[in-house]
């Protein structure tokens, strides 16, 4: 089962990396989610995956009666979900700005923050 | 699991906090709540200032109260919800980490008094300042945390504050300078939570102090290595260090001043506190194997900034330059690890937050006199206010690292630090990048400052609003400069802390030793 895991993540961050290298910002985009998608899987599988029951504790126990599932992996997971919703959410508006502003969608035709053909600073008075 | 009722005292905290260590978590609590009032008063332009500024001046008497605490006590812990550590989450604040939020908090004061006379009411109602605010509480929850998730969750907050400070203004050179700096980082901090994960599935805890016993034990059935070698990617890219430091100067000239000079003090030097956090303290043994790699990549900053910084028409471009330089420094430090390194590491991150920050509002005040920001245009400064041309002279003067300014004493601690292990060739890249920034700031007073000006500067008032935090921050560096001593021996405990942390483990494991 974790190996099958491990296989899933691979393949997931292979593809993130490949999207993101691309110079076409709705690639990279794409890429960056895959890339958070990665994470959750592997932050599951670090909390190992078992067969176990919910860790829910009956009525008038203060302690589990059997081994149950891992939580805390769960609850990592869920905050690292909404962040990086939240993060994709921003840069698709960004990456539409640009796209409308800038009138294209390639990083590397971006060049009105760093221009080409800056002047060099004066060599003297 | 026999017992069906457990012993609460072993998991809860069942006796009240004392009053003063509720000082651990106010300084984030305060702006996370300011900023979300101030967000709820979005269109209350005249309120956001008004609230804003006494809102971070508490949070600086706050930190100071807190320092005076840890200095005096040690380091101090409070978890969350009752939960005892390492199932809650615990804040601990020891002395390095309390040095760089006073710092912050610094910095962030001057930057929302520098923004009064900076940002305009468009840019307010756009949410600068609470912006600014939840900016402050992230970067304080990340040098006050000791929960690794905890710390990843802080350095998120102050990720989204700091897209929304970038964008302020939609120009679409801020759009095109905020594509490179969001994807860049949203990729470190990714790295950072891959590395988590994994420390999470070898040491079954997110506890720093919980980490650093158990590393300690089982080092040596564990892969480690892995995890130092990711976190130092992961947060050297966060303070870029060379070779993944593009995104910095592509993106700090783009937004406006105050945002730029807000980011060169805050943001960066949470990327070096964590790897002083991770490197030295968690995993000290792995950092010595990676020692050489960390002081060619920090010895490689330093270079490549400073030469950056002299091929630079644009004066901002020029400071970010400067701020990859000054990580150079840090990393040597890092790299070094003795107490000396270490410690000139902390005290030039904290020199920088302050000179880097005043600095970028010394350009700002600079472009809006002359109504320019390129080196072939500047002129005439000094001739148009000599009080504003002396305090960038000692900006210039403590940024290159000459004495007695407070960037000379750093880098004193960790050349010496480097002469010390006979690493010569580090301790030269220090010297040399130190003179090629002496040359690119000199050349920039010579020119922006001294030369004549080619017309008339344009009739623009000197704000005093900007001028302000910009003597603040300059008479703060003179300070450190001539009385350096008690700083000193505060970086140096600091330093200590972080290579024996059996203080830190003490404060919140209290029952264990």
């Amino acid at each position: 089962m974790e190996l099958l895991f491990v296989l899933l993540v691979a393949v997931f961050f292979a593809a993130a990396v490949y999207l993101m290298l691309s110079k076409a910002l709705v690639r990279m985009l794409l890429g960056t989610v895959l890339l958070a998608n990665a994470v959750n899987l592997l932050l599951f599988a670090s909390g190992r995956v078992l067969r176990a029951v919910p860790p829910i504790i009956p009525a008038g126990r203060d302690v589990p009666a059997a081994l149950t599932a891992n939580p805390l992996p769960q609850a990592l997971i869920l905050t690292a979900i909404v962040i990086s919703f939240s993060f994709f959410a921003f840069l698709l508006v960004l990456v539409y700005r640009a796209w409308q502003d800038l009138g294209t969608d390639v990083a590397n035709e971006m060049r009105i923050a760093e221009p080409e053909d800056e002047p060099a600073p004066p060599a003297g008075y | 699991m026999a017992a069906t009722q457990a012993d609460l005292s072993a998991a809860l905290v069942l006796t009240p906090v004392p009053p003063a260590d509720w000082l651990v978590v106010l300084p984030v609590a305060l702006p996370l709540l300011a900023g979300a009032v101030l967000t709820m008063l979005r269109r209350s332009v005249r309120l956001q200032a008004a609230l804003a500024v006494p809102v971070l001046a508490l949070v600086v008497l706050l930190d100071a109260l807190l320092l005076a605490h840890v200095h005096g006590n040690g380091p101090v812990t409070m978890v969350m919800g009752r939960w005892l550590p390492p199932f809650g989450i615990a804040f601990t604040a020891d002395l390095a980490g309390v040095l760089f939020a006073l710092a912050a908090a610094v910095v962030a004061l001057a930057g929302s008094v520098h923004a009064l006379a900076d940002i305009g009411d468009g840019e307010r109602r756009y949410g600068f300042y609470p912006f600014l605010l939840l900016l402050v509480a992230g970067v304080t929850g990340a040098f006050l945390t000791g929960d690794v998730f905890n710390l990843y969750v802080w350095f998120e907050v102050l990720l989204i504050s700091s897209f929304g400070l970038i964008v302020l203004g939609s120009e679409a050179r801020q759009i095109d300078g905020a594509i490179r700096y969001a994807f860049l980082n949203l990729v470190a901090t990714t790295l950072f939570l891959v590395a988590t994960g994994y420390l999470y599935g070898l040491f079954g805890t997110l506890n720093m102090a919980d980490i650093a016993v158990k590393a300690a034990e089982r080092r040596a059935d564990l892969p480690t290595m892995t995890l130092a070698a990711l976190y130092l990617l992961a947060f050297g890219m966060k303070a870029a260090a060379f070779p993944v430091h593009f995104w910095l100067p592509a993106s700090y000239h783009t937004p406006r001043v105050t945002v730029s000079a807000l980011f060169a003090g805050l943001l960066t030097k949470v990327g070096v506190y964590a790897l002083l956090r991770t490197l030295v303290m968690l995993f000290p043994v792995e950092r010595e194997e990676l020692s050489f790699v960390i002081a060619l990549a920090g010895a490689a900053t330093m270079l490549v900034g400073a030469l950056g910084a002299l091929g630079q028409s644009d004066i901002r471009r020029l400071l970010g330059y400067t701020v990859v330089s000054g990580i150079g420094v840090m990393l040597s430090g890092l790299a070094l690890g003795s107490p000396g390194g270490v410690g000139g590491a902390i005290f030039y991150a904290l020199h920088s937050m302050v000179v880097m920050t005043a600095l970028y509002m010394a350009a700002g005040l600079a472009g809006r006199l002359s109504g320019t920001f390129d080196l072939n245009r500047l002129g005439g400064l000094h001739a148009r206010s000599a009080f504003f041309s002396g305090l960038s002279l000692v900006l210039v003067f403590a940024v290159s690292g000459l004495p007695p300014f407070s960037g000379f004493w750093p880098k004193v601690m960790v050349t010496k630090a480097a002469l010390d292990i006979g690493a010569w060739w580090l301790a030269a890249a220090i010297l040399a990048s130190g003179f090629l920034t002496t040359i690119a700031f000199a050349r920039l007073f010579l020119l922006a400052w001294w030369r004549p000006a080619e017309g008339d500067l344009p009739a623009v008032e000197m704000p005093a609003g900007a001028l302000l935090p910009l003597a603040l921050l300059a008479v703060l560096a003179l300070w450190f400069g001539l009385f350096p001593d008690a700083l000193l021996s505060a970086v140096q405990s600091a330093a200590q802390g972080l290579a024996d942390p059996s203080a830190y483990v003490r404060s919140v494991f209290p029952e264990v030793n």
